[in-house]
């Protein structure tokens, strides 16, 4: 059996319970491609010993009759999941050689539900990046590749977005504080899926922003999305901010039919440096979905403009005094002191040594705003921009709107180096459109839809109500369809 | 609702210093160790004494991902406090984050409340002697976690870090200014103490850091304070300096009058306070500067994302009010108006639930102030010279009881009391059938017993002559008297009516 690397979740759920072939026959298939493709640099530890265990087990429960939908399949896991045992350092320094000892809920569901386990995907350190060059394991690479340049995957989920698309595993585990989610999937020509903010549990994921984080599927397909969400996602007392509300059959509510939904396009949303492209590609998905029978409608989300400098306000904030806790003390690196130094010393150069730059300087961004005499003025300014910006959704959803349909990102994805090392806020601005959302704690996907004219794929954004992720996912699927994007990148590596 | 007792408020204690008098102006910021089983956001173990880092869960260790969890039990002690220190319950509160680096403070923040914490306005009655006591306002209380321990003298290169304490549910307590003496600090610290171990929601036990203080002070000429008390503006007061982390009464009376004279000695010299933390050494009996307000930290105090607010319900609230026990002043008041003790006796008998209750017991269908006299004069000084508590007290209150029915009803006197207690203290056994069977009972119809004693004379001429010649066989008569008395009558006294009514 060749290429099986190649399925789906779906097609290779549909297989094993066919028995045309088994969970460890997919699994070999995938570690395999992961061997052959060093130079993506995608997976950055190896749990084959794990995933071989994993898959034996899967299909003795697949034997069994015991197959839940996720049982079977391998998957990639972002490094910012702690996995038991296993290497878990969110792409940093600071964490090497740290192995938890305890996995995280996340993970928990997954292998619960006979997910298998590949490896740990590259990423940007503590999820702090668009572009996964801020990892301590270097640049993960896109497998779309137009000229002699290797491109970035996007990122922070960079690592799961170029293991997906390259067919090394049939998905991977995402989180998503600005757009790591969705911004790689677009960048890729993949699907993924942040989900409402509380829908899946943090307990155990590395925290960047605790109040904008949230784990998310990244997948082949919409049908892939919300097989793997469901496995994900539900309450977990371990984190307060779980909501306690049941998971709907996701994959059951994918049924075709958009007839009647009404989508909203925000013109605050066709921002000044739109290129000509993305523009188009807007425009090209409205259409499909009017053709398919939803209503779209021009809404308003009048604060937008104010979501970017809000969200690097407060995900910074909530940075500082996250990682505050990587202090050499417990675990992962301590720097080395003279027998004059003491312990300031120590926390001095642990952090200097152990956090890149791009973490320096979200942390010493974070430090400022909520300093004394600036806390009003930066933190609690941008905590009102997030309540207006959570309003604006509100008002558009009140008015009968279903999804609000924009792009992913402002470009196809760009050369490792092209944006990184310069004014940070050209990286920032990859962000634009898919910060607003976790300001508002609202579900997104982003779902390929066409290439862009030098043929790098390029993605379309839906943004659903809150705890909305079925009918979402149904309207992304109808989008899916249409735009019958079924390009893949050509193998280099 | 306090004032079931009429008070009167101390006087403010007066400092001469070379040229004025001055005043103190106190207030208290008491950290309270909430007792319950495990931890405030883990589920960890918070028993004092354990090995070092074996009360350790991964979110107290801050691992990465690890996400804290209210600890519902916590949340109720804290209500129960307020509502015991007749506090408004704040339905809605919410935690922050106080950031700093330290290593017993694995998180680098300490997760409090700041903004909006659980408790706000109360007040607590420190008693300074009868008919005289200090209301004290409660400003706020809030919850948060404690820090853990830094080991320094255990290798001489390196330090060493016990978590076992870390993020262990602490009640800030924080007063108003109201406490004008080193004396009111300790007092109120004591019965705050009181307070809180009669609500159970901590243990008091300030050798273990269950309670500690930081105490405020700052000093004013006399009758300042009264302009500030009337306008709020603290311009009439001075510059108040921090001592930090105190946990005896002793040494907080010491370092307040330590403090305040310095403070004074400062100003006198035409200098200034400078606003600032200090550290009281014992040893050496004076502060030091810890840290100026210029290098106080800036703890980046914001709302921590991984918890919700904290909303709670009146009706739950209410259920906590309801349970509560009664409290000190009201059992005090009690005391004094349903047993007739003094407002002395009643607080000594209140000073803890286990005193109280045992005091209770005593008095139970018996004279109140007399069951007091005796559990505090006799049972307490007992105790107090065999070094036992009233838990272990070889006397139960039944018996305490019985001695006291048996003294209210004449049956013996004072005197034979006393011995009968100590018969009770060290071989125990109950009081009635001792005095019964040791013929204790005190003789009250001495006319009866005459009168049998002159029957059985009268019914044996033939014993009387012969005990005329031989005083011994005088047991015969007390013998026939006591088999006609029914055993009732006291021996001893049968015994000397015998022998005198005989001519012997």
């Amino acid at each position: 059996m060749t290429d099986l690397n190649k399925l789906t979740l779906a097609e290779a759920r549909d297989g094993l319970r066919k028995g045309e072939f088994t969970s460890s026959d997919l699994t070999e298939a995938c570690l395999t491609s992961i061997k052959a493709a060093q130079k993506l640099n995608a997976f950055v530890h190896d749990t084959s010993e794990q995933a071989r265990e994993q898959a034996k087990a899967a299909d003795a429960r697949i034997a069994a009759g015991d197959a839940p939908n996720m049982c079977g399949l391998p998957i990639g896991v972002k490094d910012v999941f702690a996995t038991k045992g296993q290497p878990t350092q969110a792409a940093s320094k600071i964490l090497d050689g740290f192995k938890p000892e305890y996995e995280s809920t996340i993970t928990t569901k997954l292998f619960d539900a006979g997910a298998v386990m590949l490896g740990k995907l590259n990423m940007d350190e503590f999820a702090m990046g668009s572009s996964n060059e801020n990892s301590v394991y270097g640049p993960a690479v896109n497998p779309w590749k137009i000229d002699d340049r290797d491109l970035t995957p996007g990122g922070s989920s960079g690592g799961s977005a170029a293991a997906v698309a390259a067919d090394l595993c049939l998905a991977a585990t995402g989180t998503d504080t600005g757009g790591s989610i969705r911004q790689p999937a677009a960048f890729t020509g993949t699907v993924g899926i942040k989900p409402t903010y509380g829908r899946c549990s943090r307990w155990g994921v590395v925290a960047y922003a605790s109040s904008l984080d949230q784990a998310g599927p990244m997948t082949k397909s919409v049908r892939d999305a919300a097989i793997m969400l469901e496995a994900m996602a539900g309450h977990d007392a371990k984190d307060s901010t779980s909501a306690d509300l049941a998971v709907p059959d996701f994959e059951a509510m994918i049924t075709g039919d958009i007839k009647g939904k009404k989508i909203g396009i925000a013109k605050e949303y066709r921002i000044d440096g739109i290129s000509d492209e993305i523009a188009k590609l807007w425009d090209d998905g409205a259409a499909m979905l009017r053709d398919a029978g939803a209503e779209i409608v021009d809404v308003s989300l009048p604060h937008t403009q104010y979501a970017l400098p809000a969200y690097y306000v407060i995900a910074p904030a909530e940075a500082s005094s996250n990682l505050a806790r990587y202090d050499g003390v417990r675990y992962g690196h301590r720097a080395q002191i003279d027998a004059s130094e003491g312990i300031d010393d120590m926390y001095e150069k642990t952090r200097a040594e152990g956090f890149g730059r791009e973490v320096q300087r979200r942390i010493m961004v974070g430090t400022y705003v909520l300093s004394a005499g600036f806390y009003d003025a930066y933190y609690n300014r941008a905590r009102k921009v997030r309540t207006l910006i959570k309003r604006d959704f509100e008002q558009v959803f009140d008015s009968g709107v279903d999804a609000i349909l924009a792009p992913t990102t402002p470009s196809a994805a760009f050369g490792i180096g092209e944006v990184t090392g310069k004014d940070p806020i050209e990286m920032y601005l990859n962000d634009v459109f898919t910060v607003t959302l976790n300001l508002a704690g609202l579900p997104g996907i982003s779902v390929p839809t066409g290439l862009s004219s030098a043929g790098l794929p390029l993605g379309l954004q839906l943004i659903g109500r809150p705890w909305g992720e079925g009918d979402l996912l149904n309207i992304a699927h109808s989008l899916e369809q249409s735009a019958g994007f079924v390009s893949k990148p050509t193998k280099w590596w | 609702m306090l004032d079931t007792i009429e008070y009167t408020s101390p006087k403010p204690k007066v400092i001469a210093g070379a040229k004025h008098d001055w005043e103190l102006v106190i207030g208290l910021e008491i950290h309270a160790q909430v007792q319950s089983q495990a931890k405030l956001f883990s589920g960890a173990s918070t028993l004092f004494g354990n090995e070092p880092n074996s009360n350790v869960a991964f979110v107290d260790s801050a691992m990465p991902g690890m996400l804290p969890v209210i600890n519902e039990f916590c949340v109720e002690q804290a209500v129960r406090t307020g509502l015991g220190l007749k506090a408004e319950i704040n339905l809605f509160s919410a935690f922050d984050r106080k950031n700093y680096f330290y290593p017993d403070l694995p998180q680098g923040y300490q997760i409090s409340q700041l903004y909006h914490p659980i408790v706000g306005n109360g007040e607590v009655l420190v008693d300074m002697e009868p008919g005289v006591a200090r209301k004290v306002r409660i400003e706020r209380i809030h919850l948060e976690q404690d820090a853990g321990k830094s080991i320094h003298d255990m290798d001489p290169t390196m330090s060493f870090v016990d978590l076992n304490r870390t993020g262990v549910a602490l009640m800030e307590i924080v007063s108003f200014p109201d406490i004008r003496g080193p004396e009111e600090a300790a007092a109120y610290v004591l019965k705050l103490r009181q307070i809180l171990r009669y609500l159970g929601t901590c243990d008091g036990n300030m050798q273990n850091g269950s309670m500690r203080a930081d105490v405020n002070v700052s000093v004013c000429r006399v009758g300042q304070y009264e302009k500030f008390a009337e306008t709020g503006d603290f311009s009439h007061l001075g510059t108040r300096c921090e001592l930090k982390n105190m946990n005896s009464t002793r040494f907080i009376q010491a370092a307040i009058d330590y403090e305040a004279r310095r403070q004074i000695a400062i100003i006198e010299d035409g200098g200034e306070i400078k606003q600032e933390t200090r550290l009281y050494d014992a040893d050496k009996n004076e502060t030091r500067s810890m840290r100026s307000k210029e290098e106080a930290h800036d703890y980046r105090y914001f709302p921590d994302p991984d918890l919700l607010p904290l909303e709670i319900e009146q009706a739950w609230v209410d259920d906590i009010a309801a349970s509560l026990p009664e409290l000190p002043d009201e059992k005090k008041a009690r005391f004094v108006t349903a047993f007739g003790l003094s407002e002395y006796d009643a607080s000594v008998l209140t000073a803890d639930t286990a005193n109280a209750a045992y005091f209770e017991r005593v008095a139970e269908g018996t004279d109140g102030k007399l069951a007091a006299n005796w559990v505090i004069n006799e049972l307490f000084g007992r105790l107090k010279k065999d070094d036992k508590d009233i838990s272990d007290s070889p006397v139960s209150a039944e018996q305490l009881g019985g001695v006291v029915k048996l003294i209210k009803a004449g049956d013996i006197s004072g005197k034979i009391a006393k011995d009968l207690f100590e018969i009770v203290y060290t071989e125990g056994g109950d009081p009635a059938k001792i005095v019964e069977d040791r013929g204790m009972k005190q003789v009250t119809d001495m006319g009866a017993i005459e009168a049998a004693v002159d029957e059985v004379i009268a019914a044996n001429p033939a014993q009387v002559e012969k005990a005329k010649q031989n005083p011994k066989l005088v047991g015969f008569f007390v013998g026939q008297v006591m088999k006609a008395s029914g055993g009732k009558a006291n021996p001893a006294a049968v015994n000397e009516l015998v022998t005198k009514k005989l001519g012997l």
